[in-house]
């Protein structure tokens, strides 16, 4: 029966193909917002309102022709979106939306998750750093460095302000953070500075506007992804939407108190509120132009750390000042 | 570790193909180099067999954009030519032709900049508003690209009252647009973080390189044909040259923005000052032998065209310079010590229209990357060498 149940997390829900819709309809949701910003109509043909448009591609694309270059590392090329969709979908089962209850917990939800889910959240970066250096394409290589070189922008301010309501918390688990936040509202109110700059190095791990440089169309073409196509580019695609559901998920559940209330109420909550984060993250999307690589840099060391800094010192002093 | 990047002749940066093979040091343009010859039509040479009038038409599709520009400068010439002036009313309705090409140019230009920069929304929005002025040319002429409306000697169609109205009402709605993308385009953070400072061409290398348009009006120069050699009317318009002082693509873009305001106030005055009278006037069918020199204020800059008649209904040369052509050396000078990143904004800043400017073919060899340029009759020589061991391909067959 045990393992019936976990084969059924695995598979069903919230595993995969809870994923592969859900972050589908993310995909579909923040195409539709970003459309309608745009003063444009987005997908209309595919399902009611366009909403089956992003299967569409993905079923599409997994029959297109798929080529590997020449030159490239072909064992890496062919293994790494399949690698990089994994890992992301690990990333999934950590996030508390069917682990919260507390006096029971599973398997996935332990003490120091939230630094495990952080690090699953770093790799797609490399995924895509070794995507673009493996096909040996220009465009690609330069996509490749310009992923790393993101990299040491935006990391430590998003650690640093995913951490700080832990902090207030004095809390690693996931389920116990959101659990205090849904105890103590008010203190969540102190997390909003953090939450803001969260949401911007969100935005730039996952390489959306203003920060879609590695794969700057007008500049590099394709990017890191310039080589790839047909199932490879499907799955990297898949990957990106379930990059973005967890990313969202992982903000809802630190700063916006988690998914309570069982198996339905749980998922309505975590639907709600994912789909909060990602209309936040259109909205940056849809204001914005894409800055220089140079730029991300400076505005993230001159700017987003020194800030996530300061609200982690404002949270370490009002911490003591409650106890 | 430097290494050469091939940016075009296809790309989703540019629009037509044109080949900058820049030399790169990890992000910063070390080198760029330009190759052309990827779109030559021989527009020249078919002009030559052509009368006067179906050159008319000819002109209009050496540019998509500025379909206008070409054929009134060929018109111009040609009238200079065969000594006719064309009537008032003709002259204005093909100023305000050439206003309103104007103004959806520049709008064309600001969405396109807006995208190179990856600001979507701009683009999109901008492109949306230029509907409106292609709707106008299309109440005008009855078609939104080729307007066809020049004729040797005057215009081919009249405006009526209600036409004018439904122009100046649109107009309004325009200007309050233009307004606010000059403060979004000006203000707007990351977009400024992206003009600001790039593609820098100095006042005195602007000069020297012989940029025209916006380019130059960006970098301080206050030229334009329109002021300096006032053709048509433009000498009876009241209108400012907008110029910029900062040299850099923030500075083109807003330069261009204010050359939309200039336009409308001009294409206000023009409906408001319209003189009545014929459109045209009747155009020989012969020009006697002479050559003249046309020059026209397009949306890009100054475009040249020389023609040369030798009495009979045919011309004997004629050759086109678009400003494009001109802009090339600036854009080199520009790119220089740029960032990859700026490519594609440096370039769009010139405006290019790579189907105006080509002019000759250069062949590469694909496998020794070696370059000539060949001519029509070697080239031909070379195909037919090349084809005579081929055996011929079968046609298809039905069914497939």
């Amino acid at each position: 029966m045990a393992t019936l149940r976990t084969l059924c997390y695995l598979i069903l829900y919230p595993g995969l193909l809870f994923i592969f819709f859900y972050s589908t309809f993310a995909e579909w949701y923040d195409r539709k917002l970003y459309a309608r910003l745009q003063n444009r109509m987005g997908p209309t043909h595919t399902g009611r309102a366009g909403v089956l448009q992003p299967i569409a591609d993905f079923i599409k694309l997994m029959s297109k022709e798929d080529v590997v270059p020449e030159r490239a590392d072909r064992g890496m090329f062919r293994a790494l979106p399949a690698f990089g969709l994994a890992i992301v979908s690990a990333g999934m089962l950590l996030l508390p939306v069917w682990n919260y209850s507390l006096s029971n917990p599973s398997a996935t939800s332990f003490s120091g998750d939230i630094v495990v889910l952080l690090y699953i959240l770093s790799l797609p970066t490399f995924i895509f750093f070794l995507a673009g250096w493996s096909s040996t394409n220009l465009f690609s290589t330069v996509g490749a460095t310009r992923v790393l070189t993101m990299l040491f922008g935006y990391e430590v301010p998003l650690f640093l302000t995913v951490l700080t309501p832990a902090v207030l918390a004095s809390s690693w688990r996931l389920a116990e953070i959101a659990a205090f936040y849904r105890h103590h509202p008010g203190l969540a109110l102190l997390n909003i500075p953090a939450f803001i700059i969260a949401l911007i190095c969100v935005q730039a791990k996952l390489e959306r506007t203003p920060f879609d440089i590695p794969h700057a169309e007008t500049e590099i073409v394709g990017g890191t992804f310039t080589e790839y196509s047909g199932k490879k580019l499907a799955l990297f695609r898949l990957m990106m939407d379930v990059e973005l559901v967890v990313a969202a998920g992982l903000l809802a559940t630190v700063f916006l108190g988690g998914f309570p209330g069982g198996l339905l109420p749980g998922l309505i909550n975590f639907i709600i509120k994912t789909l909060l984060v990602i209309f936040l993250l259109s909205l940056l999307r849809a204001t914005t132009s894409r800055i220089r690589v140079d730029q991300v840099i400076s505005l993230s060391w001159r700017y987003l750390a020194p800030l996530a800094v300061i609200q982690l010192l404002v949270i370490i002093f009002i911490k003591g000042l409650i106890s | 570790m430097s290494f050469q990047i091939p940016i075009g002749p296809q790309h989703p940066a540019l629009k037509e193909p044109i080949g900058v093979r820049v030399t790169v040091d990890g992000e910063i343009i070390r080198e760029a180099d330009l190759r052309l010859g990827y779109n030559h039509r021989g527009v020249e040479k078919l002009a030559e067999q052509k009368t006067w009038t179906q050159n008319i038409y000819l002109m209009e599709r050496i540019c998509g954009i500025c379909s206008h520009s070409h054929a009134t400068c060929y018109v111009q010439g040609v009238e200079k030519l065969m000594e006719i002036e064309p009537p008032k009313r003709g002259l204005y309705i093909r100023i305000l032709v050439s206003e309103l090409e104007r103004v959806h140019s520049h709008l064309l230009w600001l969405g396109v900049a807006g995208h190179e920069a990856g600001f979507d929304s701009f683009f999109m929005y901008v492109w949306r508003d230029r509907e409106i002025v292609m709707d106008i040319l299309e109440t005008i002429s009855g078609n939104r690209v080729h307007y066809a409306i020049n004729a040797i000697g005057g215009v081919r169609r009249d405006l009526d009252e209600l036409q004018i109205k439904h122009i100046l009402d649109s107009l309004e709605v325009l200007r309050q647009r233009s307004t606010y993308y000059q403060k979004l385009g000006t203000t707007e953070p990351s977009f400024v973080a992206r003009l600001a400072g790039v593609g820098y061409l100095s006042r005195e290398d602007a000069i020297e390189l012989c940029a025209v348009g916006p380019t130059l009006r960006a970098s301080g120069v206050p030229m334009d044909v329109r002021k300096d050699d006032p053709y048509a009317v433009y000498d009876e318009v009241p209108f400012e040259v907008c110029t910029a002082d900062s040299c850099d693509v923030l500075g083109r873009t807003v330069v261009r923005i204010k050359e939309l305001l200039q336009s409308y106030n001009i294409i206000e005055f023009l409906l408001k000052n319209l003189p009545t009278g014929p459109i045209s006037v009747r155009a020989p069918r012969r020009a006697k032998p002479n050559e003249v020199i046309s020059r026209y204020e397009a949306p890009r800059g100054e475009n040249i065209h020389y023609i040369k008649s030798n009495g009979s209904d045919k011309p004997e040369r004629l050759k086109v310079r678009a400003p494009t052509l001109a802009n090339y050396a600036a854009t080199i000078k520009m790119l220089k010590n740029g960032f990859i990143a700026d490519v594609p904004l440096i370039f769009a800043a010139i405006d290019p229209c790579i189907c105006c400017a080509e002019r000759s073919v250069a062949i590469v060899d694909a496998r020794t990357a070696q370059e000539r340029i060949v001519t029509m009759s070697s080239l031909r020589e070379l195909s037919l060498k090349t084809a005579k061991h081929q055996t011929r391909k079968r046609e298809a067959e039905w069914p497939l």
